[in-house]
């Protein structure tokens, strides 16, 4: 028997009013892998993560139909969508520090799930921040406010954030777009070690991040997926689809 | 290389605005300059007339400023021995206003919460026109009510001797005071982007978790400028309390006690003081400790605000 998938999409379809954007695509996410989604704008790929951790309900006038499944678990009639939304951590491409301290920002989520003892807090804290390497710049001013860090750090804040609940698939949308190679590079080196504990969802514009972080990538053009393949596939001379080859390359896009 | 020469480019005619679209420019900026500092003139010559009124019984024999701030005695037409003190009128304000924030804020900032997050858009529309129409009874009619369906009410419910009291001053106020504290509370909440609130919810945020651990937060200089200008309102409201709070020159003990406020005070005297008399000129100054405590509390709120904003 195989082990459930961590996330399991079957025949997904997402409607922005009479438009739809998702045209019913399906492919699995196995656990501790990490898949790339690339494809030019307006293709559905955060709509897609949107989907997953059910945010997409606050954007009125949307309709899903098909079903997402996490750890074997159908999101649309989950119980708690709280505690779905807490197994999932999610960063959104223009970072959004809130209007809270350095600390607070990453001590809300499991203040929200109801941990509340100073010590655990400390260390989740300094560990989030390590992970997400920002903890050398902030450590000296935790109680500053999270809006006044630059963009990039902020960035990184909200990584630091989203892997504050200990989540167990991580959602990437754009992460790199506000911070400097350097410090992408690092990120990215955490992502890998990362990916021991968790499952991690890749959306980026970079085709060389995407090839080279991620297992499998799913190449998502106008709300169909062209080619969901292994790396060494899809990045090849001749991957399954002619598209896929040219906007890897930069030839259309 | 190549040596062809550039050909010489032929000379672009730029479009200019006419010479009016400039200087009326300039005159708009004038104008709308003159607006901006018309706010600080008028700020002065209003403390100016009314301090003109009240300066010259300051020398006057008999009255001491320590007698009008801080002696409870007001009789200002007593035949044998005149007294102007205010501290029973002072206190009259003060209590009327703090007990009707104490009514008001909570109700108003609830509901401000509760049509900014919590119900649908057809509820919210009707309960923002709903709220802008309870914003714009007219003081006198407040009044009315206090004077008639309240005090009924009060005399009835708690068996106080007279209805027209500091608690139906208080619940008055309270009720003129909610409306702004809404809409103002309701816009501050609106105010706040709506990535925040996105980015809470995928945190794993409850609705209530949101509220108070990030819009209160995010919100908070718009919302305590709602509570200030329904402090404000409260403060500066004459012909409500006039109406409402029994009109007793007294320094109430319990919340059933009649009171007489600064304000409605003068609205009730100044009729009667024959102009340029020792009681005119009180009343007057009356207004300068009136102004006096507005100003103190505007500059508190703003230098806390500051404060909040500098943290």
């Amino acid at each position: 028997m195989t082990p459930t998938p961590a996330i399991e999409v079957r025949d997904l379809r997402l409607s922005y009013g009479p438009r739809e954007v998702i045209h019913g695509i399906s492919f699995e996410v196995g656990r501790h892998e990490i898949l790339a989604v690339i494809g030019p704008a307006q293709s559905g790929k955060t709509s897609l993560l949107r989907c997953i951790n059910r945010t997409i309900e606050f954007v009125p006038g949307t309709t899903v139909t098909g079903g997402i499944r996490v750890n074997g678990q159908d999101v649309a009639t989950v119980r708690n969508v709280f505690e779905l939304r807490r197994t999932i951590g999610m960063v959104a491409p223009l970072p959004v520090g809130l209007p809270l301290t350095i600390y607070d920002n990453v001590a809300f989520a499991p203040r929200c799930a109801g941990l509340s003892r100073k010590d655990e807090l400390d260390t989740l804290v300094e560990r989030c921040l390590r992970q997400a390497a920002l903890w050398d710049e902030v450590k000296d001013r935790l109680d500053s406010l999270g809006t006044r860090l630059s963009g990039g750090q902020q960035q990184r804040l909200t990584i630091a954030r989203a892997l504050s609940h200990q989540p167990e698939i991580l959602c990437l949308d754009e992460f790199s777009i506000a911070i400097d190679p350097v410090t992408t590079m690092r990120i990215e080196e955490v992502l890998k070690e990362l990916r021991r504990e968790m499952t991690i969802i890749l959306v980026t514009n970079l085709t060389q991040q995407a090839r080279r972080l991620a297992d499998r990538t799913l190449f998502l053009y106008n709300g169909e997926i062209i080619e969901l393949d292994r790396n060494e596939v899809v990045f090849s001379d001749r991957p399954g689809n002619r598209k896929t080859y040219e906007y890897v390359n930069g030839i259309f896009g | 290389m190549d040596t062809q020469p550039i050909p010489e480019r032929a000379p672009v005619v730029r479009p200019r605005r006419s010479p009016w679209a400039v200087r009326g420019e300039w005159l708009l900026e004038l104008i709308i300059r003159f607006c901006g500092i018309s706010a600080v003139l008028f700020v002065l010559a209003i403390f100016f007339f009314v301090f003109r009124e009240a300066f010259p019984v300051l020398g006057r024999e008999g009255f001491s400023l320590t007698q009008f701030l801080f002696s409870s005695e007001w009789y200002p037409t007593s035949a044998t021995h005149v007294r102007y003190g205010t501290w029973a009128l002072t206190v009259g304000s003060f209590s009327v206003t703090a007990l009707a924030m104490i009514i008001a804020v909570p109700f108003g900032l609830g509901a401000a919460i509760f049509v900014s997050e919590f119900c649908g858009p057809r509820l919210r529309e009707v309960l923002k026109i709903v709220i802008e129409l309870l914003a714009a009874i007219p003081s006198v009619v407040w009044g009315f009510i206090g004077l008639t369906v309240m005090s009924k009410l009060i005399v009835d419910l708690t068996g106080a001797p007279v209805g027209v009291n500091l608690l139906n001053g208080g619940l008055i106020l309270a009720l003129m005071s909610v409306p702004i504290i809404v809409s103002i509370g309701e816009d501050a909440l609106k105010a706040v982007p709506d990535s925040y609130r996105e980015a809470g919810l995928a945190l794993g945020a409850t609705r209530w978790q949101l509220v108070y651990r990030v819009l209160l937060p995010a919100a908070k200089n718009g919302l305590l400028a709602a509570v200030l200008l329904g402090v404000g309102r409260a403060v500066g409201e004459t012909m409500a309390v006039l109406m409402a709070t029994g009109h007793a020159v007294h320094i109430p003990l319990g919340v059933l006690d009649s009171v007489r406020t600064l304000t409605a005070n003068i609205a009730a005297e100044l009729g009667e003081a024959p102009a340029g008399s020792d009681h005119y000129r009180v009343l007057f100054l009356t207004g300068v400790l009136l102004f006096s405590i507005t100003f103190v509390v505007n500059l508190t709120a703003d230098l806390v605000i500051r404060g909040i904003r500098r943290k």
